[in-house]
């Protein structure tokens, strides 16, 4: 179960010629300005709020922020799957050329689980108790493949049941998820998003729910698919380990913002935004002192119907008070971080923050 | 150390769930099964391991929620194992629990002062200054605004509430605290907030805990001694150094390298487990942890190994063929393919790239 997928820097080698494929550098998936809100008795709820990014094919972008920072539903937006009754999504979502915002219902469908595949956190509830696991996967099958009869269909439910690596897959393709441990059925529902050789995979907190045991050979499972499909991944997680394993670009958001975009290196080993650097000093590892004290964010993540005047983060930042008024004046706009390809939305100087940045984390702790 | 009583003595502790398919048993689920172990005053003790392993049956034995089915729990010198509820009722005040979901523990109509003045009351506790003062400083002493006494659960957010359910555990000043993954439900930056005030209150007020995690990473930062489980036994005991830099069951060693490391970008060869944890109702023969055993033999099936310290190692391991050496190597092997282990310690991290910093974060900052 080793992973001989590519280093972080480039697309693997070309997998199989897939109809219909755009040249490399055109990126798959292009959300520019994405705003999802929702109004609710309380006030209109600014989940997402001018979200920009792009996934080329054979790429993962990860997305990273705590509850309530707007990745999830950045990634139910690019399905579709916003109720029209009860969210207003503005913005453009490109995919594979097609704009998604906007589309009716049945084109939306069309794309769903053929061209875009979700694998959610929770497989229990993202199965049907009431039927097999291989007459979902074969039915996921057979609605983008209407004139497939049901053995064919059946063998093609096998087929994916064994590439994701579930021992017996003939016998397996009858049983019910209840009969599924947690990763066999984290595996079934892999196989489920793949059935229909989508170009693009989000896959929202994917292993979240598993043991560390199980995590490790599902993120690899991933990355072995990867690099023979070609699929673009949007992986949306909480869990900055998993996201240096496997993202080859990573994006932070807080309060439905972007604050800081980059390549896995650039934003993990030279992180520019204060709210990063709090993530990963907030995260307990297996290196360095373990008797000394984590350096957590303080304060709590804000409300999105009342969030904090201009920058959103500035009530928890350290350094807010060195822009002057702006923090809390302005919202700071996503802008270049000094590397090629780096963004950072921050009012800091870019010498200061770049002297921060480099220092310690607990220089930085200094007011 | 050695002469000091030890506050919480276990020995042989199992705990066995009967299974019924309507009238007939159906067997057993091992839940717990016979472990041994001690908890010195002021001492913390990690309990870790997957899903099913038994450590949360334990916690909930040792704070006497659930009946052990055999062995004994001492606590401070008396056996307190099939002690009635009168009987139990002074020793309550020394022992108590933190639950892991700050949303489910908290009753929703309760204000906050009656929720952590509850175990006052129901013990007949009269402090001086009065119960409503006893609280504020309570409130206080977790980091809450003691004017918040009369608010409602739902007016705060997750890692307050989880101060709250500390709250309510530190009011009878116990000696012992049981917790039970008592940072797994919150946010990253919230996390290590609430881990540093644990950690706070261990040193100031010499609290023993059982620290139940799931996660390594946590449980490194929190605890001095560390027991690994699988499957209802320990297999591991040890000092934290000893049981994270030179683990010698091949469990822990897998376990530890599962972990994916914000220090380590990429995929990194690790010890990979194959299939999942095997079901508590007809546990393997032998050694438990044989089936995913990479170095199984014949002997693992027919004789279950005893918790022993072996040559050369100062942690008691569950292993017929224990591991030698530390479990090191730097992250220049990470990337190789192979099983080879990749759970760096700190002073085997190579330099370079401003790896430094990511992984020395919480290290380089002073108390």
């Amino acid at each position: 179960m080793d992973s001989p997928q590519a280093a972080p820097s480039g697309p693997p080698a070309v997998g199989p010629a897939v109809p219909g494929q755009r040249v490399d550098d055109e990126p798959y998936l292009r959300v520019d300005d994405l705003r999802v809100r929702f109004a609710t008795a309380d006030g209109v709820v600014r989940a997402v709020d001018g979200v920009s990014f792009t996934v080329r094919r054979g790429r993962t972008l990860g997305i990273v922020g705590e509850s309530g920072s707007g990745k999830s539903v950045t990634s139910l937006a690019v399905l579709g799957l916003h109720d029209p009754r009860r969210s207003t999504v503005s913005g453009t979502i490109t995919l594979g050329g097609r704009q998604l915002v906007g589309l009716p219902e049945k084109q939306v469908r069309r794309l769903r689980g053929r061209d875009v595949a979700m694998i959610f956190q929770d497989p229990l509830s993202a199965l049907h108790p009431y039927y097999t696991v291989g007459r979902q996967i074969a039915e996921a099958y057979r609605v983008h493949h209407p004139r497939v009869g049901r053995r064919a269909a059946r063998a093609r439910a096998v087929e994916l049941l064994d590439r994701v690596g579930i021992p017996q897959p003939a016998r397996r393709h009858d049983q019910y998820p209840h009969e599924f441990s947690g990763g066999m059925r984290q595996r079934a529902m892999i196989a489920m998003a793949l059935v229909n050789d989508p170009a693009l995979v989000i896959a929202d907190e994917p292993t979240t729910a598993l043991d560390v045991t199980v995590q490790a050979q599902i993120l690899d499972l991933l990355a072995d698919l990867q690099a023979e499909f070609r699929t673009a991944i949007v992986l949306i997680t909480h869990d900055l380990g998993v996201v240096a394993q496997v993202a080859d670009d990573v994006l932070v958001m807080y309060a439905g913002r972007v604050v800081e975009r980059g390549s896995v290196a650039q934003v993990l080993r030279r992180p520019q935004h204060p709210y990063t650097w709090g993530l990963l000093s907030s995260v307990p590892s297996l290196h360095g002192d373990a008797d000394a004290d984590l350096v957590p964010i303080p304060g709590n993540p804000p409300s999105l119907i009342h969030l904090p005047s201009g920058c959103a983060f500035h009530p928890r930042c350290r350094y807010a008070d060195r822009t002057g008024d702006r923090a809390r004046t302005q919202v700071p706009q996503l802008g270049p971080a000094g590397a090629d390809g780096h963004l950072v939305a921050c009012h800091l100087p870019p010498d200061a923050r770049t002297r921060l940045a480099a220092g310690s984390p607990s220089e930085r702790r200094m007011p | 150390m050695s002469v000091v009583e030890p506050l919480l003595r276990v020995r042989g502790l199992t705990k066995h769930f009967p299974v019924r398919t309507g009238f007939r048993s159906a067997g057993l689920v091992r839940a717990v099964d016979g472990l041994d172990f001690e908890v010195r005053p002021g001492e913390t003790l990690g309990l870790v391991g997957e899903s099913g392993c038994g450590k949360t049956t334990t916690g909930r034995m040792l704070v006497r929620l659930l009946e052990p089915t055999a062995g004994t729990i001492e606590f401070a010198g008396r056996d307190i194992t099939h002690a009635r509820r009168r009987a139990l009722r002074p020793l309550r005040q020394d022992l108590q629990i933190i639950f892991q979901d700050p949303y489910a523990s908290l009753n929703p109509r309760h204000t906050v002062g009656r929720i952590v003045a509850m175990p006052l009351q129901v013990n007949g506790i009269d402090p001086p200054g009065g119960v409503k003062q006893r609280v504020r400083e309570l409130l206080e002493l977790v980091g809450l605004n003691p004017e918040h006494y009369n608010r409602y659960p739902h007016e705060f957010s997750g890692g307050q509430r989880q101060r709250i359910g500390i709250a309510r555990a530190l009011a009878l000043r116990p000696k012992l605290i049981v917790a039970d993954e008592p940072v797994s439900a919150l946010d990253v930056s919230i996390q290590a907030q609430v881990v540093n005030l644990l950690r706070d209150l261990q040193r100031d007020l010499g609290l023993a805990f059982v620290f139940i995690a799931h996660d390594l990473a946590v449980v490194r930062h929190f605890c001095q001694r560390v027991a690994v489980m699988y499957l209802g036994r320990i297999v591991e005991i040890g000092d934290r150094d000893d049981i994270y830099r030179s683990p010698r069951h091949p469990y822990t060693r897998a376990l530890l390298s599962a972990i994916p490391d914000v220090g380590t970008l990429g995929p990194a060869g690790r010890i990979r487990l194959t299939g999942e944890v095997p079901t508590p109702l007809d546990p393997p023969s032998g050694c438990r942890f044989r089936t995913r055993c990479p170095k199984a033999r014949e002997v693992c099936a027919r004789e279950e190994p005893a918790l022993v310290v072996h040559d050369g190692g100062r942690q008691a391991t569950a292993c017929h063929f224990p591991e030698t050496g530390p479990l090191t190597l730097s992250r220049a092997d990470a990337v190789g393919p192979g099983g080879a282990a990749v759970v760096g310690v700190a002073d085997a991290a190579p330099p370079g790239d401003g790896a430094d910093r990511v992984d020395g974060n919480a290290g380089e900052v002073a108390r």
